[in-house]
């Protein structure tokens, strides 16, 4: 049994818990969240409410197509994710996974682009075009954001209705520290990009439940595909996850063997240092706390 | 019958696996106090026990590939050597084949009565291996392994009053002692691993089996009764450790001099005036080699000259290398030829890589006139291990000339002789084989300076971007010009120091007592490089391609000179 969380940083983040679309309204949900268990619904009205033991009421809020929580008490505002609100979007919750990892293991899995030939072979990517060139990360948004540009990878089928190989570029959004955005360029309109997202629902230290969301351009594929494909990637995904050791994410860079191509996630374990949030991650020895 | 309980402690020794758990290209999870193993066995028989990791993101290396001479790790096909555990190629940056000089963590490995043994203590040494009067290696027979859900301690004291016997089976095992290694798993469990002293006849082998598991079974039933079962913990930590730098690498310039003693195990006349010669370690293991490679060899009359390894894949028991009689030889082949015999001793660099292979290429054409066929032939060896697509052309005297005729047999079709051709002839033949460029292919060339420099202008002609055209020259066929005069400051050191004529910058570095590598130091190799921060260079050297000259970030210290009168460079 993990113990309860007592990262301050942790405890006041807002943390996503659902998506609402699974939701019947007036139903209660049971989950586990920071290793505490909890629960929520969606009132008939359609209100969202969390709450601990039988009355302790927490704050809530319903923010792209997911139910939040926080232990603590959290920021007024979510970080931002506008596309998710653009009239012509399609956006589709494409399943929530458990997968016994940390949260921050899960994300960086998320930003990481050379295990697409390896992983996710004939989808994502494919033998021997393996390259990680170049790109740009920097912190953004006043320190509140990791942000990854001009990532670019060959694929050969990248997305449902991906006519053949195309050289993909992407761009990755990290606004929380269990929740990352991706997005990449949309296969039927080469000016906008289709988003696919991560929300991070940390369990426990070495739980996770990935609420995958996605908000595409796409008219074509229904739902039901889109969720499959979404699952066919994230379960090949998983089985290396769960054989990830430590499971949770080492801040220390001398504990595993960075190379250029991780420039996302040294910046990512940088900014969860410097964030001081120490839940889910095995702090560096040196940051002095 | 004897019944003999053993447990490792007191030697450090334990069993970790059967042999025959190590099936042909499967990598096993073992796991010993706690700690877990990859433990895989390689297509020439070595045991492999490393820690079951991947340097890179942790992922377990027992859900990775044994693909026979490799471990390939499952998440981002990092691939480590068979023996050394050196990493030999990252897939996200392939123009990087020979910067990474990570190794995995590995474990000492022997296989005795049937069992492969460890220990997790680096000061024990295989003495400390005891040798059972009991067991004999040739006749032991492994029993299935019991796993108990209970300590290795408590397994023990219950062992110590078992009595075992097997009255009912033919006489083929009624004199076979047994012997029982309990193998501490962690905090909470164990495996007893029996072994018989006698070898069951074939008809009787499954019965013996089955009526020791069924012994066994009952004796853990009756343990884990009587002590309570509980779960098994977490696999513990390995400790924290920095991916271990085996002696290449910018960095350590000294530990890259510093030579290793080797045995010449065989020597043979591969073709018409090539010998042949594999050298294997004198002790301990020798490095990782990656394609491209070339050793330096100290002869005995003190000479020092280069060779390329010819080794494929995950083999590392011994370098192996082409060495061809130059008729001008001024003491290096001639030496080589006239002299050294098997059981010679001599000195070999660390493998370094001047000439690296990419392996994203969607098709690469490997080119080589004579010898210079053997950086070639490991590259060919490497991309025909991985099934990835490429022709070998090798342009050569005659069928004679052919050296490693049986490796070159084992890529098959893959592999074209050109036999006899006049220098139009190779000219023409070579112009046929660098046509169009098309995107994500790559070029290759080793072998005589007129042959190189005839594949480089077509593949000029041709539009091959100098990215995707690689090239090693035996030597430098240009005209070294050693007139000028210039200075050199040093950035990161502060020091500014006067080049003379006649002296190469290289020997003013090592001259001021910085410790520079190098190795062929006539501008082939590319060992000495140092990047370039300011000034402008008059290059000299056969290795850096002309865009790299262009852009004069990077000089050869042996061979580069100055146009300006003051170089900074990066040191």
């Amino acid at each position: 049994m993990m113990q309860r969380c007592s990262d301050p940083v942790v405890l006041d983040m807002w943390h996503p818990v659902a998506a609402t679309v699974e939701l019947a309204a007036g139903v209660e949900y049971q989950t586990r969240l920071l290793g505490e268990p909890l629960s929520y619904a969606m009132s008939p009205q359609g209100l969202p409410q969390a709450w601990r033991g039988t009355q302790h009421q927490l704050p809530v809020m319903h923010a792209y197509g997911v139910l939040w929580t926080s232990l603590g008490s959290p920021p007024d505002e979510l970080f931002e994710f506008d596309e998710f609100h653009e009239p012509d979007r399609h956006n589709v919750w494409a399943g929530s996974v458990g997968v016994h990892t940390s949260a921050p293991r899960a994300v960086e899995n998320f930003l990481d682009m050379g295990h697409f030939p390896y992983v996710h072979t004939g989808y994502l990517g494919i033998e021997p075009h393996t390259e990680v060139k170049d790109y740009t990360v920097e912190i953004v948004n006043d320190g509140k954001e990791v942000l990854a540009t001009g990532c670019e990878f060959f694929q050969p089928m990248g997305a449902l209705n991906a006519l053949g190989g195309m050289l993909m570029e992407y761009t990755y959004r990290v606004p929380h520290p269990y929740c990352s955005i991706l997005y990449k360029s949309s296969p039927i309109d080469e000016s906008r990009r289709d988003a696919i997202v991560i929300f991070g629902q940390a369990v426990d230290e070495e739980n996770t439940r990935a609420h995958l969301v996605l908000s595409l351009l796409d008219d074509e594929s229904n739902d039901r595909q889109i969720q499959a494909f979404q699952q066919l990637i994230f379960s090949q995904d998983k089985p290396i996850l769960e054989n990830q050791h430590p499971k949770r994410l080492p801040l220390d860079p001398a504990v595993e063997t960075p190379i250029r191509s991780d420039k996302t996630s040294i910046a990512y374990r940088r900014w969860l240092s410097g964030l001081g949030l120490r839940y889910g991650v095995l702090p560096a020895v040196s940051d002095g706390r | 019958m004897s019944v003999t309980v053993l447990s490792g402690t007191k030697s450090g020794w334990h069993p970790i696996a059967s042999s025959s758990d190590l099936v042909d290209r499967h990598v096993y999870q073992g796991q010993l106090f706690g700690y877990e193993f990859a433990v895989w066995r390689s297509d020439d028989g070595f045991v492999n026990i490393w820690e079951n990791r991947c340097l890179h993101r942790g992922v377990r290396l027992s859900v990775g590939t044994n693909d026979g001479a490799e471990l390939v790790c499952q998440y981002h096909g990092w691939r480590y050597a068979n023996r050394t555990g050196g990493v030999t190629y990252i897939p996200a940056h392939p123009a990087d084949a020979n910067t990474h000089s990570s190794c995995a963590r590995s474990y000492v490995a022997v296989e005795r009565y049937g069992l492969i043994w460890t220990t997790l203590d680096s000061e024990t040494s295989l003495a400390d291996l005891e040798v059972l009067d009991v067991l004999d290696d040739g006749q032991a027979f492994p029993l299935r392994p019991i796993d108990l859900w209970v300590t290795s301690e408590t397994t023990i004291s219950h062992l110590e009053r078992i009595e075992i016997g097997c009255p009912t089976l033919a006489d083929s095992t009624k004199h076979s002692d047994l012997v029982l290694f309990v193998q501490p798993v962690d905090e909470r469990r164990c495996v007893v691993r029996g072994v018989l002293s006698e070898r069951p006849d074939d008809e009787a082998k499954i019965d013996v089996l089955r009526f020791y598991s069924a012994e066994l079974g009952a004796v853990r039933d009756g343990i884990e009764k009587s002590a309570g079962v509980q779960a098994a913990p977490e696999p513990a930590a390995f400790k924290v450790h920095p991916a271990v730098e085996v002696s290449i690498g910018l960095s350590s310039a000294t530990n890259r001099q510093a030579a290793v003693p080797v045995r010449v195990r065989r020597r043979w006349n591969t073709a018409t005036d090539v010998v042949g010669f594999e050298l294997e370690a004198v002790s301990g293991q020798l490095s990782t080699v990656k394609p491209g490679s070339h050793i330096d060899l100290h002869l005995p009359n003190a000479l020092v000259r280069q060779y390329s390894v010819v080794n494929a894949p995950g083999e590392l028991d011994a370098y192996t290398i082409g060495v061809k009689l130059d008729p001008t030889s001024t003491g290096g082949s001639s030496t080589l030829h006239g002299e050294v015999v098997v059981g010679d001793e001599l000195l070999v660099s660390q493998p370094r890589n001047g000439f690296p292979l990419r392996r994203d290429a969607v098709h690469t054409l490997l080119i080589a006139g004579g010898i210079g066929l053997t950086p070639i032939l490991a590259m060919a060896q490497a991309l025909d291990h991985q099934g990835l697509p490429y022709e070998l052309h090798h342009f050569v005297r005659s069928q004679n000339h052919i050296a490693f005729a049986d490796r070159l047999e084992a890529l098959g079709t893959n592999v074209t002789h050109h036999l006899a051709l006049d220098p139009d002839e190779t000219v023409t033949q070579l112009q046929r084989l660098i046509s169009s460029y098309t995107d994500a292919k790559h070029l290759y060339v080793c072998g005589p300076a007129p042959m190189l420099t005839a594949a480089r202008a077509t593949a000029s002609a041709n539009e091959w971007p100098d990215h995707a055209v690689h090239f090693e020259y035996f030597a430098n066929p240009t005209q070294q010009d050693q007139s000028s005069e210039f200075e050199i400051a040093l950035a990161r050191s502060a020091v500014t120091l006067p080049v003379r004529p006649g002296e190469s910058i290289l020997e003013v570095l090592k001259n001021a007592g910085i410790s520079m590598a190098s190795s062929c130091e006539q501008g082939v190799c590319g060992t000495c490089g140092v990047d370039l921060i300011e000034g402008e260079p008059d290059h000299q050297d056969v290795y850096l391609n002309d865009t790299e000259k262009r852009t004069g970030k990077r000089l050869m210290t042996c061979v580069s000179r100055a146009k300006s009168s003051r170089l900074v460079l990066d040191l």
